[in-house]
């Protein structure tokens, strides 16, 4: 346990997962005969407050405004429809078994804990898997242009981490058309009065009203208005916290405030270390760097991962020849090859570069090479399959990839950990409700590629409908008035925080600042960690903490659209969110997913799990006040994670 | 990256502090900029240069920076998203210019798309114009399996092809009428063109019009700006569909519009 951490619970009183026990078949469908439910007459007397509208966020407002609740949803962006969910190229997992390979959504479940490195929670995962086949008709009637056979059925491709075909795929575009789909089941609905969209809206804070989550406080990122919303319960789908490495794959706008908002208003913050770094991203060009863009997964069904044999070798890559060629994952892992789950790509590409394997201009890359392929199947079937990634390509790095390798590095992705939820994807606050990747509940310490999709929907369309019924039904919910002390409380505070903000007017920017907490991030925190680098990480992160509200300048005022201010907040945020991150990452004393510490390894190089003393979830509780930050005041509490179905092994990928 | 590939360019960028402010073209010099920075990394730069002379940086609208999110929304030399084909504006990447260049940055320029602040714009417009009809009215629930609506391959194409629209705005933005037919003829086809389109095709085309001309968009005279400007490469012949969608939909459809 880390130094300043006094209290640690085991099995937490306070983490009730309130999953369904015995047959993990079954297990959902006694739960939701279970739940309370509310009658249809009366859904409409109740207020939903749902925040995000990317996948899991469109999903649940649309789904939850058909059943007759009232919804307001916000987003930051200009439109619901510009949610990052719109970026996710490769495609969604379901256990349709439409190629007749296997599948099953036993299968499915499987893969799942098994990829996410036995450190999720079992009955979560079997649901997950158990929806999967509802998703994709549910999206297909919606109007989602799936690809298709010739015979007009839907088409599969492979991805990483299993050995079936079960990804569904629109062109590389699956993210974009799944969330136009929820998002037109979205705005039907704002076209039958159920639900307000409330666009270009970022929430600063969480309004509890007896412990009980009653509603949120935005800021209107034109006018600078600062507006309180109150209703009946609180849903967050606001994704991961990726960007508080600075460079990562998630759009720009991405960020940790809402959820690291209700996380200092009481919601526990789990498993904040697994984070995913995924392996074929597209190299860092220089200093100027703003993000990284991601080359879909599905690339390494047909691309070969390989760096030369000799370190330095100067040769242009289609000079090499095979012999001085290796191979690495074909070579190491027999069974899946270059088929591995992500957080062993990204291993193994790391380990090449480190050794002096390297090539590029900066030696952290790796080749990703389709010639073989080309040469089997000719360029107009890759075009045909991966055309829009070529392109996309072809013109950050200027570099043909049909005629020479790519390049590619790992950069952070994907984030697994996130507020800790219940069964019902409740937080430990009543009333507020975690959906998708801002939750932490179904991908473990390692997320295996087209399960994000399949989550986020999963989570929207087909659990929180039933689930937010049973806290309707069974609270008492008096009405919260705009002038209730503890609204105005938190619209207070929000706008306390942003004057603080602009009363600085220091010296360094804000992207100063988001880039040098990056840069720790991504050196002591990233792919590899280590107790001494932890360590010195925290000490860094609280020292440009510190700096940070002595000395950064945001420039305009409080009452304009005003993005140097909206950056400044998200930025503030991550400066205390990324010091829990590296707490958990070093509390927790072993390696398992995209967790690796140095220690913690086998002889192989493979991570290394210890269940004896960390099959758990972390869930930290924040102790202090919300208008400031100190991070001894986390405390730990651990639910224990049970593997009734699926045996704790060691994951071997090699046979 | 070694300075002697700098780039030193002129920007002269349209400035406005307001929806309702009078705005001006400010000129600004870059020195010795990365031709392997994206446009908008070059703006990230000007930005910082601005924050450190107490000059308010310059508004503009991105997200995502792969292209994908429909945020990013410039104006580059009089061409929406600048010149690259089938390219968003966070795609376009400064290896396409030469030493020396200046370079015109304005807004999307529109009624229907009004300035909130600089370069950013209010295009709530297009929400609207889904709202009226862009959907297929099925709710949550036991959807039939997917299997059981058979779609030819031909035909998915041509619905993913017209279903790939971003939503960025740059036809309207590249069309003299500032007109919207290629975004809402987008939408059309890919449901038109889907067995699950079908039972509402004539509500759906004729809302959606009526919607685009009340948001005050133009109408079209078949000048192809919009397709050469779009960084989806969604095609004309959407277009087309949408026009016959609509002359079906008052002249021949039951469906009682």
């Amino acid at each position: 346990m880390a130094e300043g951490h006094a209290t640690t619970t085991n099995g937490s009183s306070r983490l009730q997962s309130n999953a369904p026990t015995g047959d993990v078949t079954t297990g959902w469908d006694r739960h939701k005969f279970d739940l309370k439910l509310v009658n249809p007459s009366n859904k409409r007397k109740f207020n939903i407050i749902v925040v995000g509208t990317g996948l899991a966020g469109a999903s649940a407002a649309a789904s939850l405004a058909e059943l007759g609740y009232n919804v307001k949803a916000f987003c930051f962006q200009d439109s619901p429809r510009r949610a990052h969910s719109i970026a996710a190229q490769g495609g969604i997992n379901a256990a349709k078994n439409y190629c007749n390979d296997g599948d099953s959504v036993w299968r499915l479940f499987y893969d799942t804990v098994k990829g996410g490195d036995f450190r999720a929670r079992e009955s979560n995962v079997y649901r997950l898997a158990s929806v999967s086949t509802n998703i994709i008709d549910q999206c297909v009637a919606q109007g989602v242009p799936f690809q298709r056979d010739y015979g007009g059925l839907l088409a599969n491709r492979s991805f990483g981490g299993a050995q079936v075909s079960r990804t569904f795929y629109a062109r590389g575009q699956t993210g974009q058309q799944l969330l136009l789909g929820a998002y037109s089941a979205l705005m039907r609905q704002v076209d039958l009065g159920k639900v307000k969209i409330f666009a270009r809206r970022e929430m600063l804070d969480l309004i509890n009203v007896d412990g009980v989550a009653r509603g949120i406080v935005v800021r209107n990122l034109i006018t600078g208005e600062f507006e309180s919303h109150t209703g009946d319960a609180v849903v967050l789908c606001t994704g991961g916290y990726g960007n508080v490495y600075y460079l990562s794959t998630n759009a720009k706008g991405c960020n940790v405030t809402a959820a690291w908002r209700c996380h200092k208003r009481g919601a526990f913050f789990a498993n904040p270390c697994y984070t995913q770094i995924h392996p074929t991203c597209i190299p860092v060009s220089g200093e100027h760097q703003s993000k990284l863009t991601l080359m879909s997964e599905s690339l390494r069904n047909d691309g070969r991962v390989w760096v030369p044999k000799n370190p330095g070798d100067s040769r242009a890559p289609n000079e090499i020849p095979d012999d001085d060629r290796d191979y690495y994952l074909e070579r190491r892992y027999a069974a899946f090859g270059n088929l591995v789950p992500r957080d062993v790509a990204s291993r193994a590409a790391k380990k090449a570069c480190d050794e002096g394997f390297g090539v590029g201009e900066t030696k952290l890359a790796v080749y990703l090479d389709f010639r073989d392929t080309i040469k089997r199947d000719g360029a107009a079937v890759v075009k045909g399959k991966y055309g829009n990634l070529f392109q996309m390509y072809a013109k950050i790095t200027g570099e043909d990839p049909y005629s020479t390798p790519m390049r590619i590095y790992p950069a952070v992705h994907y984030t697994m950990g996130g507020l800790w939820v219940d069964y019902n994807l409740q937080s430990t606050i009543p009333g507020l409700y975690v959906l998708g990747e801002a939750n932490f509940s179904d991908h473990g310490a390692n997320r295996l590629g087209a399960s994000a999709l399949m989550q986020g929907l999963g989570d929207g369309y087909f659990v929180i409908p039933y689930t937010i019924g049973h806290h309707l039904a069974t609270s008492k919910l008096p009405k919260i008035a705009d002038d209730h002390p503890d609204v105005r409380g938190a619209v207070e505070a929000a706008k306390a925080r942003v004057m603080k903000l602009l009363g600085i007017q220091g010296s360094r920017s804000v992207e100063s600042f988001h880039r040098a907490l990056g840069k720790i991030m991504w050196e002591q925190c990233g792919m590899a960690r280590n107790k001494v680098g932890l360590e010195q990480a925290k000490r860094d992160i609280a020292g440009l903490r510190d700096e940070f509200w002595k000395n950064v300048r945001v420039t305009g005022t409080g009452e304009a659209f005003n993005q140097d201010l909206e950056h400044a907040g998200r930025v503030a945020d991550f400066l205390e969110f990324g010091e829990l991150l590296a707490n958990d990452a070093l509390t927790r004393e072993e390696s398992c997913g995209g967790h690796f510490r140095e220690e913690h390894q086998t002889d192989e190089n493979e991570a290394k799990r210890n269940d004896t003393d960390f099959c758990h979830a972390a869930a930290w509780e924040y102790t202090g006040g919300h208008d400031s930050f100190a991070g001894e005041k986390e405390q730990l509490h651990k639910e224990p994670l049970e593997f009734e179905n699926v045996h704790l092994t060691t994951r071997s990928y090699r046979e | 990256m070694s300075s002697s590939r700098g780039l030193n360019l002129t920007l002269k960028i349209w400035r406005q502090p307001g929806p309702n402010a009078r705005g001006e073209f400010r000129t600004y010099e870059m020195k010795n900029i990365s031709p392997d920075m994206s446009f908008l990394e070059m703006l990230d730069v000007l930005n910082e240069q601005l924050i450190q002379t107490s000059e308010e940086p310059v508004a503009f609208d991105h997200d995502c920076r792969e292209g994908i999110c429909g945020m990013c929304s410039l104006m580059i030399n009089g061409q929406a998203h600048g010149p690259d084909r089938a390219t968003t504006t966070c795609q376009l990447h400064m290896r396409r210019f030469s030493d020396g260049d200046t370079i015109v940055i304005e807004p999307w320029r529109a009624s229907a798309f009004p300035v909130i602040r600089d370069l950013a714009t209010d295009r709530a417009a297009f929400d609207r114009i889904i709202t009226a009809g862009g959907y297929v009215s099925v709710n949550t629930g036991n959807a039939q399996d997917a299997n059981c609506l058979p779609v030819g391959r031909d035909r998915q194409e041509k619905s993913m092809a017209a279903a790939a629209c971003i939503g960025c705005g740059a036809c309207v933005a590249a069309c003299k009428n500032a007109s919207a037919m290629l975004f809402v003829s987008a939408k059309v086809s890919q449901l038109a063109l889907l067995p699950q389109g079908v039972p509402e095709r004539a509500r759906r085309v004729t809302r959606m019009v009526a919607q685009m001309d009340k948001e005050g968009f133009g109408g079209c005279t078949n000048t192809y700006e919009c397709e050469a400007a779009c960084p989806a490469e969604v095609s004309v012949t959407n277009i087309a569909r949408l026009n016959r969608e609509y002359l079906r939909a008052v002249v021949v459809s039951e469906e009682g519009v």
